[in-house]
């Protein structure tokens, strides 16, 4: 090889190694100067926006809005918020915050965009007030989030399973069933004597979610955290109490196992393996996409056992890295809006956090085809203003999912209850620690 | 199929006079002196920023108290890694990283060989065969994981549903440690026994066929040619595939992640029967701990795990195949007779 092609290869190896450093280097970013601005919408489960999104942009003709993750879990969704926020890009300029998980975005709140600096103040009347309070940091300076929905409880049925195990399938008959917890568990006692070929209920986690913010929130109003964040699971007891409740369900034989947002129990929803869920208003959204259409009209909603409740509900947030933040902040503000909260509702079902919407008789007259024409506006606005809210402390996410686990286990049959209890007060003082 | 790294290249350059040479050779000389070092640049400084820049950062991470959103993270030692070498969790998904890396290794390496030797015969459509062990490999590990995770199901699974034809038990493959180890291994073994077969046959191709005549000739039967012949030449190819499914094996994933759906699959279980140091490492640099620093710690336990079981492994296969030199089979005549 003579000398020349030689070093014409050198040269076209360099060029090529610097170009791939060099095109690893740098992404394109738009230039935000003219056009029509993109905004992303990052949301999880079922959140109801889409036509609300064609209104805005037709209002706004230099706004084009993209929404990513629509049906997406939570659990899939939160660690990637969490990823795009710490490496300073990503995120979308719109992004959904779950309530159990605002309390950890808001310990490190220079992620968002503070709120109060644009005008949210004015809207404060806008939202219930706790939920308003939530998205607040502890020193009340800054609004990470606009509240969204709010998570109020009823227990969803399948009213052909109850005929054909011999109970009433009527809501206001069925409701009378079960005032109390051991109320339900003395129904589901004479659903399983029917041997219907289903089970009375999906599974152990999501009916203890629902009771221990139940118990907690008609007691002194915190679970796992004290509202000093001192981890009180142990000794609180509402957990406790709430706990037995889920023991006392399961010792009875109620439980189908079908772990929550498993592909198992999304195919148990096809098969009508399950006769009772526990259902917050954003619940029934997902009931629909998982059951399908072919199971419209057999699904009733009924109320909760005990008293009332709050299971989870959203935020909308601006996060700093935003390339168009002032527009975000309109396109949240319109969303989280009576308008926008009415829109949701009316879509996917997620009930609105505010007092307007929640009296507008779109809402509070509103009822669901699905759900065999039930008054979901009565079901779930009449209690929505007098919600009593739980305080979530740091490491909720990371201490809950120590006592679902736990749950789960003796669910499986994997574990006694005293020694799951065991498990669930040791492993969520290790989460909290971490 | 043997590589040599210590071998000279393969032309030597002839020596130089040494005197000082004319100028216009001079930067021929240079060019010859250095370029080799530019064309081969290009793999270091993409491994540079690839793999030893990560490493590296990972390494200074975990000596860090590095939670996720924080805007400060304070230097805390080798805290993290202490309390790690204290952590049961920790130690119970080496154990079932372990086990669920024996479980598929082995038996999907003998197979492969199997599998390879078969391949290596006459056969009809014999390119068509070779192809189609390669098909499990293209499919995306997650729609694997998926569909067996659907298979393995507990209550609408079809294995489970077989089983029961049988009169066997239901088993519940998600929350029974030894039996999600299986149920992930098959998974695994699925997916890369044909890949692994083909890099074995290749090798085998490289055998050359006298030897395999003379020993018929001696009377050798064709499970002996296998064992005496076969499985010896192709030790350095065994060991490069070893050290390979070692590297996957301990790395392992997506299986185990997409095995288990609903909420939490990061931890492999309710009891976290099947986590592997992947998913733990995930579990705490990600939801729901957001510790990076512990995250990264794991990931150097990981590596260092990954270094002593491949050593093993080189040792075991050293032993196993006796000496490193040439392999001790009869050589054909013409060569003895020198």
């Amino acid at each position: 090889m003579g000398v020349f092609p030689r070093r014409r290869l050198a040269a076209v190896a360099l060029v090529a190694a610097t170009a791939l450093l060099t095109t690893a280097g740098c992404g394109g970013d738009e230039s935000a100067e003219g056009g029509p601005v993109t905004l992303t919408v990052d949301v999880f489960g079922q959140m109801g926006y889409q036509e609300l999104y064609q209104e805005y942009m037709a209002a706004h003709p230099d706004v084009k809005i993209v929404e990513r993750g629509t049906g997406g879990n939570l659990d899939e969704y939160s660690p990637k918020l969490t990823q795009w926020l710490a490496a300073g890009k990503g995120a979308g300029d719109v992004v959904a915050i779950e309530e159990g998980l605002l309390v950890e975005y808001k310990a490190n709140p220079q992620n968002f965009v503070n709120l109060l600096d644009h005008g949210a103040a004015e809207l404060k009347g806008n939202f219930l007030d706790w939920k308003w309070n939530q998205a607040l940091t502890a020193d009340g300076k800054q609004l990470i989030g606009l509240g969204t929905d709010v998570g109020g409880m009823a227990m969803c049925y399948r009213s052909d399973l109850f005929a054909k195990a011999g109970l009433p399938t009527q809501r206001d008959e069925v409701s009378k069933l079960w005032p109390t917890w051991q109320d339900y568990i003395a129904t589901g006692e004479k659903f399983k004597a029917a041997n219907t070929g289903a089970a009375f209920l999906d599974s152990a986690t999501n009916i203890f979610n629902t009771i221990v913010l139940q118990t907690a929130g008609n007691a002194q109003g915190y679970h796992y955290y004290d509202t000093a964040n001192n981890l009180v699971v142990d000794s609180n007891p509402a957990v406790r109490q709430a706990w037995d409740t889920t023991m006392d369900i399961l010792d009875s034989g109620l439980s189908g196992k079908y772990g929550s947002w498993s592909e198992e129990w999304v195919s148990a929803f096809k098969q009508a393996k399950f006769a009772t869920i526990a259902c917050p208003a954003w619940m029934t959204g997902t009931i629909e996409g998982n059951a399908g259409p072919a199971a419209k009209g057999k699904w009733d909603i009924a109320q909760v056992p005990g008293n009332g409740g709050n299971w989870g509900g959203s935020f909308l947030a601006v996060p700093k890295q935003s390339k168009h933040q002032a527009e975000a902040i309109e396109l949240a503000k319109f969303l989280t809006s009576a308008k926008g909260q009415i829109g949701a509702f009316k879509a996917k079902g997620p009930l609105p956090s505010n007092p307007q919407a929640l009296d507008d008789p779109a809402v509070a007259d509103s009822t669901n085809a699905y759900f065999s024409d039930a008054p979901v506006g009565k079901i779930f606005a009449a209690g929505a203003k007098s919600l009593k809210p739980v305080y979530m402390g740091p490491k909720n996410q990371a201490v809950r999912t120590e006592v679902e686990n736990a749950v789960r286990t003796v669910d499986l049959g994997q574990r006694s209850p005293e020694q799951a209890w065991t498990d669930a007060v040791n492993n969520a003082k290790k989460a909290a620690a971490k | 199929m043997a590589v040599q790294l210590d071998a000279l290249p393969p032309v030597t350059p002839a020596e130089r006079s040494t005197a000082r040479p004319p100028r216009r050779y001079r930067l021929s000389r240079l060019d010859e002196k250095y370029s080799p070092y530019l064309y081969i640049a290009p793999f270091f400084l993409l491994f540079g920023v690839f793999g030893a820049y990560p490493l590296a950062y990972t390494f200074w991470v975990s000596l860090h108290d590095w939670d996720l959103l924080a805007a400060e993270h304070p230097f805390v030692g080798g805290e993290n890694y202490t309390r790690l070498l204290a952590d049961p969790d920790f130690w119970h998904s080496v154990v079932n990283t372990l086990g669920i890396f024996v479980l598929s290794t082995v038996p999907q390496l003998l197979a492969a060989l199997w599998l390879a030797s078969l391949l290596n015969r006459r056969l009809r459509a014999r390119t068509t065969w070779r192809m189609a062990v390669l098909v499990p490999n293209v499919t995306s590990t997650a729609a694997v994981a998926i569909v067996f995770g659907v298979l393995f199901g507990r209550q609408f699974g079809m294995i489970n549903w077989l089983l029961d034809l049988v009169g066997v038990d239901a088993i519940d493959w998600k929350s029974n440690r030894f039996a999600s180890w299986v149920a992930i291994s098959a998974m695994v073994d699925w997916r890369w026994t044909g890949y692994n077969a083909l890099i074995f046959l290749a090798a085998m191709q490289a055998v050359p066929r006298d030897l395999y005549e003379s020993a018929a000739i001696d009377g050798a039967s064709r499970a002996r040619q296998f064992w005496k012949i076969t499985v010896p030449l192709l030790k350095p190819t065994i060991i490069f595939a070893v050290i390979v499914s070692t590297i996957g094996g301990l790395q392992l994933f997506t299986e185990p992640r997409m095995f288990h759906s609903g909420t939490n699959p990061i931890r492999g279980g309710p009891l976290r029967e099947s986590q592997t140091m992947t998913m733990y490492m995930f579990e705490n640099a990600f939801a729901p701990h957001y510790n990076f620093g512990y995250g990264s710690a794991v990931a150097w336990l990981l590596f260092a795990l990954i270094a002593i079981v491949a050593a093993i492994n080189v040792v075991i296969l050293r032993r196993l195949g006796g000496t490193d030199g040439p392999p001790r089979v009869r050589r054909p005549r013409k060569e003895r007779a020198r």
